[in-house]
């Protein structure tokens, strides 16, 4: 009942004056949408805070083991998260964390983005054997049991760093995207602008990057956002079994696996908690602005 | 209907044979051989050399991909050299508890599942739904690994309501009611986990499926003869509706499977999930390729299970 009041509201408005685009609508959907402008206040807070406060961590300091402060508890000591098994300050752990699980994830976002948007486009555009091998790879591809494999190619590169982490990823998270961006650029494609750009003589690559692509922008919007958060959850995952970020890249999920430990899980809570809520708390805001924005660019759905 | 379900078949053979060369290249690459685990200061390289002469290690490898595909399908897939016994019956022991796991597991889902969907979607925009719809956005947004280390700490060390880690405690006797009340005791913390993240796609489901069957044409006909709202609801919207439900168990089993690898981990359920990390631990690769396979296998077969229920519910499904 409620949407429809809105809706109603909506066109009432709409009649004074132009509809709003692009950026306007999206911004208007967030005042409109308490908890969705909470939920991106609090996630540009994570990311900013821990990516501003990240490079004034002393690394060196906080990797000190000080038997002293082994396990201190939160507030002793100086220690306003309490310390772990080595003594080293959990908050300090806990911003780096956040700033390389942030990074990584968004480096994974931007890649599976650019490769899926690319074949996406292409495969909806051109259809035929492309597509055609694109979709069963793209198929293939969803099947595998990925967790798994993505943990047995961890473990067996040799020299194995950040960046072959954010590629071994990369490559079995690019599908869906590529799938959902084909699936609109194929009934795209089909629209009398393409045809009209084609009979002009305008090249190919000039259709697909240039006209089709901005009229999914606000589905690809919506796609990187849910794509990000979901990069998150997969990567501490992985770290918290041993098989994400090389230890000498600490993120949110090394926090987290201190929990293995059963004395750690069972009485140590402020060691794996903070960045477990954390973890929580990202994941639920980006999610909510991920609906919030898909809202948006449905113009059935808007509340604004 | 059997057109469909023999070409869908028919896709898998490819899709087999992909996964099990991925597999292969995947094994040439790991560091080590069969024998590296035999390896003692005792051992001979002169008599390991001839082992693997016999092993056909240095066959092209063609031929080795050959051997190691009929060998599975034999069921033998080695021995496994941390656990000393072969690998086929390590993973039937290890398997038969994933089984346990996953089948209480899909049980609770769809007894959870189904009321909420339900009720989201005749009381759409209710408090009812709004709390259900919360519900399924948490539960779609919470990691894996997260969810089931909170649910540990609560449940298992803070409240102390279920046991931490194993399938069964120690003292009891296989084959008596108390040890078979303590194996489904300790599946129930690690089933209820995976229930509460795999409700939310079948929620969703029935909820848009349910909404949108209240303005079809065949729910005003009922009403107009008369039928009262609630049977409408039970006899007609919910017959409707569930039917594709069913499809999804396809897709809960690979469901099962990826999840199983974290919250085996994290309640210490000695499944294959868990076996897979150990093994990964030891570079146990006869093992690990075993299992990757199989997971594979079983993701295959789980899609081509949906498919098929798919297509015997809706026959819309089959004309392409």
């Amino acid at each position: 009942m409620e949407q429809q009041f809105n809706n109603d509201q909506l066109t009432e408005h709409e009649l004074e004056s132009t509809p709003a685009t692009g950026f306007r609508v999206i911004w208007r959907e967030f005042k409109k949408d308490k908890i969705a402008m909470g939920s991106l206040i609090i996630v540009a807070f994570i990311i900013l805070g821990s990516i501003i406060w990240a490079p004034f961590i002393d690394k060196e300091a906080l990797m000190k083991i000080s038997l002293l402060d082994e396990f201190a508890k939160p507030g002793e000591n100086g220690f306003i998260l309490g310390a772990d098994q080595g003594g080293s300050d959990i908050l300090g752990q806990l911003i780096i964390g956040a700033r390389n699980s942030i990074v990584i994830a968004i480096a994974i976002t931007v890649i599976t983005g650019i490769l899926g948007v690319a074949v996406g486009i292409i495969c909806g555009y051109y259809g035929g054997i492309i597509d055609n091998f694109f979709m069963r790879l793209i198929d293939f591809i969803i099947t595998l049991p990925s967790t798994m494999i993505i943990i047995v190619f961890v473990t067996i590169i040799p020299k194995y760093d950040v960046w072959s982490f954010i590629l071994i990823m990369s490559a079995f998270m690019w599908v869906s995207t590529a799938r959902l961006v084909r699936s609109k650029a194929l009934s795209e494609s089909r629209r009398d602008y393409v045809s009209a750009s084609k009979t002009m003589g305008t090249s190919d690559f000039a259709i697909m990057f240039k006209g089709i692509m901005p009229n999914l922008s606000s589905l690809l919007i919506v796609e990187l956002t849910l794509n990000f958060a979901g990069n998150v959850g997969i990567e501490t995952g992985l770290t918290f079994l041993g098989f994400g970020l090389p230890d000498t890249t600490p993120s949110l999920g090394t926090l987290v696996s201190f929990a293995n430990n059963q004395t750690v899980i069972a009485e140590k809570w402020w060691v794996w908690l903070p960045a477990s809520l954390l973890i929580l708390v990202l994941m639920l805001g980006i999610n909510y602005i991920g609906q919030a924005l898909r809202r948006s660019a449905d113009a059935k759905q808007r509340l604004g | 209907m059997w057109k469909t379900v023999v070409r869908r078949f028919l896709i898998m053979i490819p899709q087999l044979f992909v996964l099990s060369m991925l597999i292969f290249i995947l094994a040439k690459f790991m560091p080590g051989d069969p024998f590296t685990g035999l390896i003692t200061p005792q051992t001979d390289p002169a008599r390991l050399e001839e082992l693997r002469q016999q092993a056909g290690f240095y066959d092209p490898w063609y031929v080795q991909y050959w051997h190691w595909v009929t060998n599975m399908f034999r069921g033998d897939f080695g021995d496994s050299y941390t656990f000393k016994v072969s690998v086929a019956s390590l993973i039937g022991d290890r398997g038969l508890n994933t089984l346990w796991l996953s089948l209480v597991s899909v049980i609770l889902t769809y007894l959870i599942a189904i009321p909420l969907g339900v009720i989201a979607g005749r009381y759409q925009n209710t408090l009812r739904d709004k709390t259900i719809v919360l519900y399924s956005f948490v539960s779609y947004a919470i990691p894996t690994f997260v969810l089931a280390l909170i649910f540990l700490y609560i449940f298992g060390y803070q409240l102390q309501w279920f046991p931490t880690s194993g399938t069964v405690s120690v003292g009891e006797d296989p084959g008596t009611w108390g040890y078979f009340w303590s194996k489904v005791y300790h599946l129930i913390l690690p089933a209820i986990t995976y229930a509460f993240l795999a409700t939310t796609s079948i929620i969703q489901y029935l909820r848009s499926e349910i909404i949108d069957a209240q303005t079809q044409d065949f729910v005003k006909t009922a009403r107009s003869k008369g039928i009262p709202m609630n049977k409408v609801y039970t006899r007609h919207i919910f017959r409707n509706s569930l039917l594709p439900i069913a499809a999804f168990l396809g897709f809960s089993i690979t469901g099962i499977l990826g999840g199983s690898v974290f919250i085996e981990t994290i309640f210490g359920f000695p499944g294959m999930g868990q076996l897979f990390i150990q093994s990964i631990m030891g570079r146990d690769y006869s093992v690990i390729t075993a299992l990757v396979m199989l997971y594979g296998f079983l993701a295959l077969l789980g899609s081509l299970l949906s498919d098929i229920i798919l297509s015997i519910v809706d026959p819309r499904i089959r004309i392409e």
